[in-house]
Order: C-alpha cells, then sequence, then structure tokens
C-alpha cells in the first residue's frame, strides 16, 4: 500500500520562536519532574508493584498514621491525630474472674519480672490490608501464669478503657462500648500471643493502643484489644464486640483465612501498606506450622 | 460563563489529588486513597448535578441547564476513575477475577451496574443523541440517573465496615432531590389544569 507524503511544509506549519521557547520551558519541567521521581518513596512503590512484598518492617510514621482505633474516630488518620487526650499514666489493670487472688495492678507492677521480647510480625486487618510491626513487649503466656488462673478458666477477656473525655469517638454509636476481645485460654498459651508495650523499641504510641495491648499475628488485626483495663478469666466464651454487632461477619475466632471471604468483600489478598497492588493472604496470615494445631478438628468455615 | 467554569472546574478535585500523590501525600496508603476519594467525588458529582433542576425551578435560570452535561460527564468520569484503580490496584488487570468479583459480590455489582448507567448516559450525551432517540425515550433514558445515584449510595453503604454517616447523609440528599422531582410535578399539572379551565 501506498503511503501517502505530507505536502510541503507551508510557512504556517513552522513553529515561531516564542511557542519554541515555550516547549523547551514546558520540556524542562517535565525533566525536573521525571528526574524528581526516583528520589521519592512513589518511585519504589511503582517499581515495586506487582511483587509479592518480602516482610520488611513497614515505617515507624505508617505504623503510627494509619491505625483502626475507634475510640479516637473511624477513619485511618484520626486515631493519631485525636489520642493525644489518652492518659496513660498512671495505668491500672483489673485482673478478675476465675483467678486465686483478683487484684488491680498499676501497669508497671503487672509486667515486673516477666521477660521482655522483641517479635516482628506480620498484621493483617480484616479490611484487606497489612502491615510488618516490629514489636516489643512480654509473651502473653508469662503474663498468665503469673496472674494464675483457676483450674476452672477456659477464655480470657480483654476489655478496652471507656471514658468519653480520653476517647471522643465513644460519644459516637458506632460501636458498643467498651471495646472487649477475647481468646481461648490456649491460644492464650501460644508462644506467638503478645502483650506488646512498644514498637520498633519505643513505647507504644497512644494510637497504637498505649500503653499495653493485644497482639496475636495469627488473626485479623480487630482481635488485639488496646489500651486495655481490664482482664477477665472465664469459663465461656466471653461476647467480644466486633462479633456482636456483626456475628455473620466477624467470629470470635477471626482466623487469617485466605479461603473464608468476608460475606461482603474477598480475603484472598492483601495490599501489604508501602505498595501500591495486592499480593496472596496465607493462611493464619503465615503462622500455620506454629498455630494451625490449636485448630485440629475444628470447621475453619463455621468457626471464622 | 458558568459552563466553561463547569468544564475546567471539574477536573479539579482530580488534578489535587494527582498533585497529592506525586508528592506522596496520600497518606500509608495512597492506593485506597485514589479508590475512595474518587469514588465518592463521582457519587457526590452526581448529586451536584442532580440538583441543576430544581435550582433552575427555584431561580428560573433558564441557563443552569447548560451545566448538566459538563457535570454530569464529569461525574462518569471520576466513575471511570475510580474503576480504574480497582482494576489496577485491587486488582491487578487480573480479568478472570473482576468478572468474578463483579458476579459474586453484591456491592461490587451494585457499583458495576451504576457504572452502567452512567457509560450509557455518557455515550448518548449528544444532541446527536436526543434528535436521534427523541425527545421522550431520551429524557426516560436519562431519568436512569437517579438510579445510578441510588446504586452509588447503596454500593457505598455496602462497602463501608461501620461508620456510615458520609454514605446515610448523601443518600438523605438523593431522597431529598428524588422528592422535589416530583413534588413539582402536581404543580406543573395544576398550573395546566388552571390555564385550560380558565
Ligand atoms: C465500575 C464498578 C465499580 C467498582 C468495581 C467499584 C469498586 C469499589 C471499591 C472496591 C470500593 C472500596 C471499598 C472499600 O475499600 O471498602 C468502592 C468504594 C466506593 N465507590 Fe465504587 N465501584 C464501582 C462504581 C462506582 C460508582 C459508579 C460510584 C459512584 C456513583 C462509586 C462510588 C463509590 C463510593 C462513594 C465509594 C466509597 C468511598 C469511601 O469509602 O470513601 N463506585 N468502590
Amino acid at each position: 500500500m501506498l503511503i501517502r507524503r505530507p505536502p510541503d511544509l507551508s510557512t504556517r506549519d513552522i513553529t515561531d520562536e516564542s511557542l519554541y521557547l515555550n516547549r523547551r520551558a514546558w520540556l524542562a519541567a517535565a525533566g525536573m519532574v521525571v528526574s524528581a521521581l526516583p528520589t521519592s518513596r512513589l518511585w519504589a512503590k511503582t517499581l515495586s508493584l506487582g511483587a509479592p512484598q518480602d516482610d520488611k518492617p513497614t515505617s515507624y510514621k505508617d505504623l503510627t498514621t494509619y491505625n483502626n482505633f475507634y475510640e479516637f474516630g473511624t477513619s485511618k488518620e484520626q486515631p493519631a491525630q485525636n489520642a493525644g487526650t489518652l492518659k496513660t499514666s498512671p495505668w491500672t489493670i483489673s485482673v478478675e474472674g476465675e483467678v486465686k487472688k483478683p487484684a488491680k495492678y498499676d501497669f508497671a507492677d503487672l509486667l515486673k519480672g516477666l521477660p521482655t521480647v522483641g517479635r516482628t510480625y506480620r498484621h493483617r486487618c480484616v479490611e484487606g490490608w497489612s502491615m510488618v510491626i516490629p514489636w516489643n513487649g512480654i509473651q502473653l503466656k508469662d503474663l498468665v501464669a503469673k496472674l494464675e488462673p483457676t483450674s476452672n478458666a477456659k477464655f480470657i477477656e480483654f476489655t478496652t478503657l471507656m471514658d468519653e473525655k480520653q476517647m471522643p469517638g465513644q460519644r459516637s454509636g458506632v460501636l458498643p462500648w467498651p471495646y472487649v476481645e477475647g481468646l481461648r485460654l490456649d491460644e492464650a498459651m501460644h508462644p506467638l500471643a503478645l502483650i506488646a508495650t512498644g514498637i520498633y523499641d519505643k513505647p507504644l504510641l497512644n494510637q497504637n493502643g498505649a500503653p499495653l495491648r493485644l497482639v496475636t499475628p495469627w488473626k485479623y488485626g480487630f482481635k488485639g484489644g488496646k489500651s486495655i483495663v481490664r482482664i477477665r478469666f472465664l469459663r465461656t466464651q466471653p461476647a467480644t464486640t466486633w462479633n456482636i454487632q456483626a456475628p455473620d461477619e466477624y467470629g470470635f475466632y477471626a482466623n487469617v483465612n485466605p479461603a473464608v471471604d468476608h460475606p461482603r468483600w474477598s480475603q484472598a489478598r492483601e495490599r501489604r501498606i508501602g505498595s501500591l497492588l495486592k499480593q496472596a493472604t496465607l493462611p493464619f496470615n503465615g503462622y500455620a506450622d506454629q498455630v494451625a494445631s490449636l485448630y485440629t478438628g475444628m470447621d475453619l468455615r463455621k468457626n471464622f | 460563563m458558568a459552563r466553561p467554569l463547569a468544564i475546567v472546574g471539574g477536573a479539579v478535585p482530580g488534578v489535587l489529588l494527582v498533585e497529592r500523590f506525586l508528592r506522596d501525600d496520600l497518606g500509608a496508603n495512597p492506593a485506597e486513597k485514589l479508590e475512595h476519594f474518587t469514588g465518592t467525588v463521582a457519587l457526590v458529582t452526581l448529586l451536584v448535578c442532580l440538583t441543576i433542576t430544581p435550582l433552575r425551578r427555584l431561580t428560573h435560570l433558564n441557563p443552569l441547564i447548560r451545566l448538566r452535561k459538563p457535570i454530569g460527564l464529569w461525574a462518569f468520569a471520576y466513575a471511570c476513575m475510580h474503576f480504574s484503580c480497582y482494576l489496577v490496584f485491587d486488582q491487578s488487570l487480573d480479568l478472570h477475577e473482576i468478572l468474578h468479583d463483579i458476579v459474586k459480590r453484591p456491592y461490587i455489582t451494585v457499583g458495576f451496574s451504576a457504572f452502567l448507567i452512567l457509560l450509557s448516559l455518557a455515550l448518548t450525551s449528544s444532541t446527536w443523541s436526543i434528535t436521534k432517540l427523541g425527545g421522550r425515550r431520551w429524557r426516560g433514558l436519562h431519568a436512569l440517573i437517579y438510579l445510578a445515584g441510588g446504586l452509588g449510595v447503596a454500593h457505598y453503604l455496602w462497602s463501608v465496615k461501620r461508620d456510615a454517616t458520609v454514605p446515610d447523609a448523601l443518600g438523605m440528599i438523593l431522597f431529598v432531590l428524588l422528592g422535589l422531582r416530583f413534588w413539582r410535578r402536581p404543580n406543573v399539572a395544576q398550573r395546566q389544569t388552571n390555564l385550560s379551565g380558565s
């Protein structure tokens, strides 16, 4: 086929000088933008678009500015903005229920004598995003041993502070307050279960659940009760907040499970904070080897 | 004057968003921000588009009607950006997953239906389409914008975990706008009977 050649250029087609200079300025500006890109975090993100993320710890900034803590507001940014009203010292924790000696402990006394540990865990939110968090704290099993539950104790319950003045989000009715979470006692005794008191070797910030919070890395993040003021040992399974709120959407166990979708959205994949795309979610958030035996014989679809 | 303003003005939220993205100022989860922001702007723009007719009746400023098309097209444009965010960031363009999601997840089905309506309205937004379809049919088709708004609100409500303040508010606004539409009808009819009676 013949490609028609354009007619000779007319004078009109020759770019006049002012436009030409203008265009040069544009090109220079574009060049500046492009050369600025490699220095930004964005560029790194774009390059890592599809690759499954290695478990590099999430930046301290992201860990402390992107939080779900409805006691300070329902957006991700609000906890960091509003949590300044929380006073974490003095802090008293009431230990109740099936224990040898129910008592109130000062925060420091409660942890006294328990070995501190540093643990970098994946953290998977039920909403479909995840982080990698270098926690500091104590193993929950050490705390349980110190508190000496009776042989009747089968469950442990954690209650978050209830105080509208310190936690302005509690003025809204989005959830029934106070926030309550819980575990089966054998789950609580698992070596992965942590009471966290710090991140990146710094004391927990208020928006992360200061001064102490629960961390169970094989479960969705909402299991990790924050700013705990009461620990109760129980004979029967406690009623937990999200489970009360929407029993068909949030189970008591809430083990991370890519095969069991949330009724409204998929749990097969997750977006690692720091990345634009999503990657596969692992059974028990990648801790199946350690924790799957806790649930042998259980139907994980029913007990989601 | 107002029309060029609407044509250019519609780009402002998008330009600001891209500018913040390039400055890496969208927080820890920029993909989510882009998706939520474009979805919200699409829905709000759609509602703004629906205020034009009541506003015109109220103010008797007939040229206002010329804003409807650019604003409606911007609503569609933001819905396209929103859908693109979903296709790229949520689904990595995995066609199989996307189809599965659209069929299986009610809130996605509903959002997609709203998108299809906006698409068909955008495709028939030209004067040529009006003459081709005939005014009556065209108006009938474009009344579907209310349905798109309803589906958009349902989609939003369905997607939030707990705090439904914003989608509730947008739903109320849509309800009022729809009410205004019907509330005015008998008046028009009445005026006509009055006229014929006199
Ligand atoms: C094309 C089909 C569509 C798909 C696949 C889709 C997908 C999504 C997804 C995945 C989310 C995020 C949900 C979450 O993060 O929990 C979302 C949110 C949203 N979408 Fe859509 N959507 C579609 C169409 C639309 C349309 C047409 C509108 C507006 C008329 C719309 C308005 C919204 C709004 C307002 C939100 C909530 C934003 C927020 O939470 O701040 N979507 N959509």
